[in-house]
């Protein structure tokens, strides 16, 4: 197992926000997170990336409890974040917003500058500006690339879709195949359900903190994941 | 001619300031920390070169080569035991905690070295002039201002073209992302003010060579530091270099009409940057 969340829970100060959560993500799977706004989808992604800490227990990396581990060092162990709202870094051009993701690990894979630039080719033409000089599909692109510089064996993508056109969010998708053929396991996190039915190998609807489904896009009727979504009976 | 002289005095005194400046301007800059100690810290450094100089009879230019090191390292550990605890949304603590260590680091001076004042002997250099032109101008006062500049293109060379300068500046912008990254911010923290510290240590050199010093003249150092940063406008290391010059022409002009005007002048030109440019001079796009 790459990945394996027990019972986790986790929150902000006077407010929890996940009920004793448990997922799992195998080496190479590409496991999606769906739920309503404010089901504990992106508390569940900063808990797993270290942003908030919980148990050490609650979440096991290849076995290893990391729950504990502050961000830098669960990104250290193999674990990259594509944050919610891409969170590029104003004072770096495309380039160097690309060349900090592997500045504290640079993994064994196939992952480097030019790759990136293959996988995204406006990049390089747009390498030397800055990051929040580009278009809100190419950020999202710069925000990728910039978590696949590490050379992870597992990927959280958060919201990778929020606020862009339908074209763009295709063509981002369309990374997802070449990403996963590296042998990388990938968590998205999406509200648009049959974005998520299509990429990924397995499902969890999150609702209030808790899971309310899960299993393969295949085996899930479109009313079972209305109720888990909305926790109504239609 | 005189007037020449006088401005021209007034530039390398800016080098000074800017020195001042230089190592506060890189602490705000990269974690929005105002240091309340930093003049403290350059008394504090021009003490430890005195020391090595007067213990091991080194020159004052080998003697900042032994003082260096040693506070990077106490910069780095003041950072990270204790400014790091007390760094968060709230500016309140950080400001509380510096300016109880100046006052603390005042009364250990006091304590160790009394108030009589010193300065760093440097018997090589310190009549030393040469001939520029009509003028004549101070050996040192011009190794300070060339000091200022080297110091700047090292900083800026350091920040713009380093892995290290780009995770400053990524921490600078986004702490919590960059511990995404990979990056310890608390550890880019400590680092920065460690470097701050050994741009304090040069700028006290030239304190300590260039005039007697004692235990309390931090606090006035602190206020041309902050002059020159804010004149030149935040975010910007060239910007602080001209903000100095600026403060130290207006102190050798004011200083020229009437003696009692030099610290007066300084101010009221600082006052009246503000006045016309609120943001300083250079102020960073993005701040």
């Amino acid at each position: 197992m790459l990945l394996q969340t027990c019972g986790l829970h986790a929150g902000y100060d006077r407010f929890k926000a996940l009920f004793g959560v448990d997922i799992a993500v195998e080496p190479g799977e590409c496991v999606a997170i769906i739920g309503a706004n404010g089901a504990g989808k992106s508390t569940l992604m900063r808990a797993i990336s270290g942003v908030l800490r919980s148990a050490p227990d609650m979440v096991l990396h290849r076995g290893v409890p990391i729950g504990h581990l502050p961000a830098p060092q669960v990104m250290q162990r193999g674990i990259a974040m594509v944050p919610e709202g891409r969170r590029l870094f104003p004072s770096l051009s495309v380039e160097e917003n690309l060349l900090i993701g592997a500045q504290m690990r640079r993994g064994t894979g196939p992952w480097a500058l030019e790759s990136v630039y293959e996988l995204f080719p406006i990049l390089r033409e747009r390498r030397a500006s800055p990051g929040t000089a580009l278009s809100g599909g190419q950020q999202q692109m710069v925000a990728i690339g910039r978590a696949l510089m590490s050379n992870p064996d597992l990927l959280l993508c958060d919201e990778i879709s929020l606020g862009l056109a339908p074209v763009v969010i295709r063509d981002i998708y369309a990374a997802l195949p070449r990403i996963r053929a590296t042998g990388a396991a990938v968590v998205v996190v999406e509200q648009d359900i049959t974005q998520a039915l299509t990429v990924a190998d397995r499902v969890y609807c999150l609702m209030e903190g808790r899971v309310t489904l899960t299993g393969r896009p295949g085996d899930l009727s479109r009313a079972a994941i209305h109720d888990a979504y909305f926790g109504g009976h239609a | 001619m005189i007037w020449l002289d006088t401005i021209a005095q007034g530039i390398l005194l800016g080098g000074l300031y800017a020195l001042f400046a230089t190592g506060l301007s890189l602490v705000f800059g990269i974690m929005r920390l105002v240091n309340l100690a930093h003049g403290d810290l350059i008394v504090l450094a021009a003490y430890l070169i005195l020391l090595v100089v007067t213990l091991l009879g080194l020159s004052p230019w080998l003697a900042v080569l032994v003082a260096a090191p040693v506070m990077f390292g106490l910069g780095w550990m003041l950072q990270r035991w204790v400014l790091n605890r007390v760094l968060g949304p709230d500016i309140l603590p950080p400001l509380l905690v510096t300016f109880g260590l100046s006052i603390a680091l005042q009364n250990a001076l006091l304590e160790g070295f009394s108030a009589d004042s010193r300065r760093i002997p440097n018997p090589a250099l310190e009549g030393a002039s040469v001939a520029v032109g009509p003028l004549n101008l101070g050996v040192m006062p011009l190794l300070t201002f060339g000091s200022a500049v080297a110091v700047i293109l090292v900083l800026n060379r350091i920040i713009y073209a380093t892995p290290l300068g780009r995770a400053f500046r990524a921490t600078s912008d986004d702490p919590v992302t960059a511990g995404l990254m990979g990056i310890d911010p608390r550890r880019i923290f400590a680092l920065a003010t460690g470097l701050a510290m050994v741009v304090v240590t040069i700028a006290a050199l030239y304190l300590g060579t260039r005039a007697n010093f004692d235990p309390a003249i931090g606090p006035a150092r602190l206020i041309y530091a902050f002059q020159a940063v804010i004149i030149g406008g935040l975010g910007s290391l060239w910007g602080t270099l001209i903000g100095g010059v600026i403060l130290g022409v207006a102190q050798t002009t004011g200083a020229a009409l009437n003696p009692e005007w030099q610290i007066l002048a300084g101010h009221i030109a600082f006052l009246a940057v503000l006045l016309i440019r609120p943001r300083g001079l250079f102020p960073r796009a993005n701040d």
